[in-house]
């Protein structure tokens, strides 16, 4: 086989690998996503954050707008707060906006959601979301039940 | 009893002294890269038998992964009315763990067993030598460009078997079963991270590709140099980079998912 086939061969070789990788990022990840701009910070925090994890989207109405950035614990206030990574087409919520702990679907992952309010403020990068609600865990609501139904029962 | 133990002593030195003389090869083949700079044309060649004559062998078998990974994926997760997240879980599997462990297999058959019978039969017929009496480093002209070609080639072949893979996950999900081609991607682009997921599986690829050229050249120009020894290099290559590969994949796994 001549030089000339063997180049032309590997030329098709090394640009398929390429377009692949290229597809990969832009096609299959999140980089499109990230790319518009690094986005700000707020914070908010919650008495329990449930199954939330890092990564875990952050939607207004359903569309979503950011990712969890942290979790920690705070220990002045002892509650865990959650650090949001909002993108900056995005910007420009009201100052009373609240945040929820969701979860989508029956056992879907849980995401935060955001509820704007009516102030004339907007949330800047660092600021902290103040109306908060936390995650609802099984055990609780599975007790609150069983304690409804006996206090039923007792009224009987 | 002697006779037992002094069997075993043989083969842990046998082994430690084997071990010793691949890695001095390898350091010896690692020495001889820079002066590849002056002949990239032997690389080029190298690239088109090892990396070139490797794609469709890849190209099938991407295609035919992903569309299994779609049919098996789509039958699981519809019972849980999650069939939305078939694109996550093709591109996850294959991004993080197939793409590259299989591509490593398959270049390890294809493109590693060539590699060891082509070096095995140049030392059986003295060409290596042959070489050397002309003043021409073996290594450098032989061996070095092979490992350059078998480094570059794995991680375009792992990523053109993953990115053939998600396609046919989705010719299969989206074309055939009906999942909704938004979802498909939608929910892939959300959960699918470049640098947790794509750049380790490259970052897999890339050792893969280094573990797999080493081990078949080695065992080429450390094979004994007969008909049955050639032979015999080509199978060891094919197994030991298998195992090399699959052991390498859960210790990276570990290293870089295990939190």
């Amino acid at each position: 086989m001549n030089s000339r086939t063997v180049e032309i061969w590997v030329g098709v070789f090394v640009a398929l690998g390429i377009a692949a990788l290229f597809m990969l990022a832009m096609q299959a990840s999140n980089l499109a996503s990230i790319s518009r701009g690094d986005g700000y910070i707020l914070t908010a925090g919650f008495e329990n954050v449930g199954g939330l994890k890092v990564r875990s989207p952050v939607t207004v109405s359903g569309v979503r707008v950011g990712r969890v950035e942290a979790i920690n614990y705070d220990y002045n206030t002892f509650e865990a707060v959650v650090s949001l990574r909002i993108n900056d087409d995005h910007d420009g919520f009201p100052e009373d906006t609240s945040a929820s702990i969701y979860t989508s679907g029956l056992l879907g992952e849980q995401y935060v959601a955001l509820e704007p309010g009516g102030s004339l403020e907007n949330l800047t990068d660092g600021d902290r979301v103040q109306l908060t609600q936390s995650a609802l865990v099984m055990e609780q609501i599975i007790g609150q039940f069983l304690y409804s139904v006996s206090a039923d029962k007792d009224e009987e | 009893m002697l006779d037992s133990l002094q069997a075993l002593g043989r083969a842990t030195l046998h082994f430690f002294e084997r071990l010793g003389r691949g890695h001095l090869f390898l350091a010896q083949t690692l020495t001889k890269l820079p002066g590849l700079l002056l002949r990239p044309g032997l690389v080029l060649v190298q690239l088109y038998s090892v990396g070139v004559l490797t794609l469709v062998i890849t190209l099938v078998s991407g295609l035919f992964v992903g569309m299994v990974l779609g049919l098996q994926g789509y039958n699981t997760l519809v019972d849980f009315g999650a069939e939305e997240s078939l694109g996550v879980l093709v591109a996850l599997s294959l991004v993080r763990e197939l793409g590259p462990v299989v591509a490593a297999l398959l270049f390890a058959g294809r493109a590693g067993s060539a590699l060891t019978a082509e070096i095995g039969l140049m030392k059986a017929t003295e060409q290596l030598s042959g070489m050397e009496m002309m003043a021409v480093d073996p290594v450098q002209r032989v061996i070095a460009p092979r490992f350059l070609a078998a480094f570059l080639s794995m991680p375009l072949l792992a990523a053109i078997f993953s990115a053939i893979g998600i396609y046919g996950g989705y010719l299969v999900g989206v074309s055939v079963l009906g999942v909704d081609d938004g979802a498909f991607w939608g929910q892939m682009q959300g959960t699918v991270d470049l640098r947790d997921d794509i750049y380790n599986g490259v970052i897999k690829s890339i050792v893969f590709g280094f573990v797999a050229g080493w081990i078949a050249l080695f065992e080429g120009y450390d094979a004994t140099p007969t008909a049955e020894g050639v032979s015999r290099a080509t199978t060891r290559t094919v197994v030991h980079t298998a195992l090399a590969v699959l052991g390498l994949d859960f210790v990276l796994t570990a290293v870089m998912f295990g939190d």
